[in-house]
């Protein structure tokens, strides 16, 4: 109520300003990925000639989709990357489960040093070179498994997970165990059914850090088969190997539309992610919250 | 009688070891395969870096090579690489901290001020949306963006009368790298000041406009003391990762002509060790850099505790 009345001249400026700004960050934000999805279906030859800020596609063609999707590496590298994205984070998810409800009964007297060893690991590690041996040493590398189980448990979302089973009230627990429940059937039965938002939480950012990865690919693969979607992106984003999405076009036009088939490659990459991302952002600004609730 | 009473003592203990094993053997084993990950992929490294005081040959394998000492080290301190790696981890580092840690608490507080609910969630959805993006597509955009014939290339060149990609152009990399994190981190880092600031207590608000208090004044002295806290700790965390740079952006960026401004200890190790197989050397750096980041981070620590009252432990 108070507000109102008070509206003085240097609150407005003050809000105009504010709208202003943040208009332009918005702007900003926005504006990268809208060029790149505009320029994809541009023309390329008036896209490389185009000088300026670019707001609506130019001779607006598909062409460049064509060429991107006559590479048969893209389908395949998709078809890898979804299922180490599926099976990986279902693996994580029984990892850091199992783990974190280990971890949230303190009253075992394991439990202690065994979340002494998890946590030293948060602070420490062996290096890029000796974790190399040791997944080799398995003789992981060469198959997807090498994507998948050295990086089955992310520790810090492992506390995450392992903090909110603490919160779980243990007056429920407790009527179970009277009950003479063992600790796989509270897991199942009381402590994952009331834990629904963390899971939901942790499996997302197990899946969308199993999407991006690719460091470990390049490390670990050596057949172009076996490789997921980011190295492809990074052969032909990066690398500019464009071999593989040139077939069929003159030399001379070459130059121009391997542009927008990058543009086009960049959309088809990230169109999945973008369309679930309205309906996940708001679990994700959630783990935050979670995680934060720690520190 | 001194000897009787111990051994009770001892087999009280064994004892009270046995019931608790018989009671949660269930739960010990469950943690089976959570012990194997951690032995496996983390613990063996971290046994595995001890290559970094080998003479490591393939052939010899790891048990077989002999012992050099701190041979490996003494190298890379000796080598004019020590020098470039170390100072552009700390420059990028450090440039990273200036402007990428103040940046989301300025968003955060703007944002906390608008006043349309709708219009709010727009700006949060829209910052938030870089962090959905891949390292490598962002790195494509940028590389493509920053060409000589990419939008930001052509108008930069422009002005500077450069040419060619403004990544072959050693002044340019810095920038480059620092306006691109920004633009990935800063809404997602701002999440947790918005966090902590809705938890503010509006009565405060309230009294400080009953006193006069202006929008800015608000914002010093109620709104900005009350996310004190979770700023000292994302801060002792972003020192604690100073040396830490993240090398998978620079490996996917850099290119042989601008390594004297680009390479950092992390991309160094890499191609040291998987470009020239120089593992021992290799694994020297990158064990030197764990440590460093250790120590870094036990200070800011222990720094915190002492001046600010408070730390991570």
């Amino acid at each position: 109520m108070n507000n109102k009345i008070k509206k003085t001249f240097s609150d407005r400026c003050f809000n105009l300003i504010n709208t202003l700004i943040m208009l332009a960050i918005a702007f900003i934000m926005i504006y990268p990925v809208y060029y790149v999805i505009i320029a994809s279906i541009s023309n390329a030859e008036k896209l490389v000639s185009f000088k300026g800020i670019l707001f609506r596609p130019l001779a607006p063609t598909l062409l460049a989709y064509e060429q991107a999707f006559k590479n048969p590496m893209l389908l395949r590298s998709y078809a890898n990357t979804i299922f180490v994205v599926v099976v990986g984070t279902m693996v994580s998810m029984i990892f850091t489960i199992l783990g974190a409800y280990v971890l949230s009964r303190n009253n075992a007297r394991l439990v202690k040093p065994a979340m002494i060893m998890v946590t030293i690991t948060m602070f420490f590690s062996g290096g890029m070179i000796p974790f190399y041996f040791a997944v080799r040493d398995l003789g992981l590398d060469g198959s997807l498994w090498a994507l998948i189980f050295p990086s089955a448990i992310n520790t810090f979302n492992l506390i995450i997970m392992k903090t909110a089973f603490m919160a779980v009230p243990s007056s429920l627990e407790e009527s179970a165990n009277i009950d003479g429940a063992g600790h796989f059937t509270i897991l199942l039965r009381i402590i994952l059914p009331v834990s629904k938002s963390v899971l939901a939480v942790i499996a997302l950012y197990y899946a969308v850090a199993r999407w991006n990865a690719w460091f470990g690919a390049m490390l670990f693969l050596e057949e172009r088969e076996s490789y997921p979607l980011q190295l492809i992106l990074r052969e032909i984003l990066i690398q500019n190997d464009m071999s593989n999405v040139s077939e069929g076009v003159a030399s001379a036009e070459l130059g121009f539309i391997s542009v927008t088939i990058k543009y086009a490659i960049i959309v088809i990459a990230t169109v999945p992610i973008l369309c679930v991302y309205p309906f996940v952002q708001k679990y994700f600004t959630k783990g935050v919250l979670i995680g934060s609730v720690k520190g | 009688m001194l000897v009787k009473t111990k051994m009770t003592k001892e087999s009280k203990g064994l004892l009270e070891w046995r019931k608790d094993f018989k009671r949660n053997w269930s739960l010990y084993l469950m943690f089976l395969p959570v012990l194997l990950f951690y032995i496996l992929f983390c613990y063996k490294p971290m046994y595995g870096a001890l290559i970094a005081f080998k003479n490591y040959t393939p052939k010899l394998g790891f048990m077989g090579s002999p012992w050099a000492g701190f041979e490996n080290f003494r190298m890379f301190f000796d080598s004019p690489d020590f020098i470039r790696v170390f100072f552009n981890t700390i420059k990028i580092s450090c440039a990273s901290l200036l402007f990428s840690f103040p940046l989301p608490i300025i968003l955060a507080l703007l944002i906390n001020e608008i006043r349309n609910k709708r219009f709010k969630k727009f700006v949060q959805t829209a910052s938030y949306l870089p962090h959905f993006i891949s390292l490598v597509v962002i790195c494509g955009m940028i590389k493509t963006f920053v060409a000589s014939d990419g939008f930001v290339g052509y108008f930069v060149n422009q002005l500077g009368g450069t040419s060619g990609s403004l990544l072959q152009q050693e002044d340019k990399f810095l920038p480059i790298y620092i306006i691109s994190g920004i633009w990935q981190t800063i809404g997602w880092d701002s999440i947790i000041y918005l966090a902590a600031l809705s938890g503010v207590d509006v009565e405060q608000y309230e009294a400080a406009e009953i006193d006069g208090a202006g929008r800015f004044r608000k914002m010093f002295s109620i709104t900005l003391p009350s996310i004190s806290n979770t700023i000292i700790i994302l801060f002792i965390l972003a020192v604690g990762k100073i040396m830490n740079v993240g090398y998978e952006k620079i490996i996917l960026l850099y290119n042989p002509t601008i390594y004297n401004v680009s390479d950092v200890i992390s991309s160094y190790t890499y191609r040291m060790g998987f470009e020239t197989q120089n593992w021992g050397y290799s694994s020297a750096v990158g064990l030197f850099n764990s440590v460093i980041n250790l120590v870094l981070l036990l200070m800011t620590n222990r720094i915190s505790n002492k001046y600010a009252g408070m730390g991570l432990w």
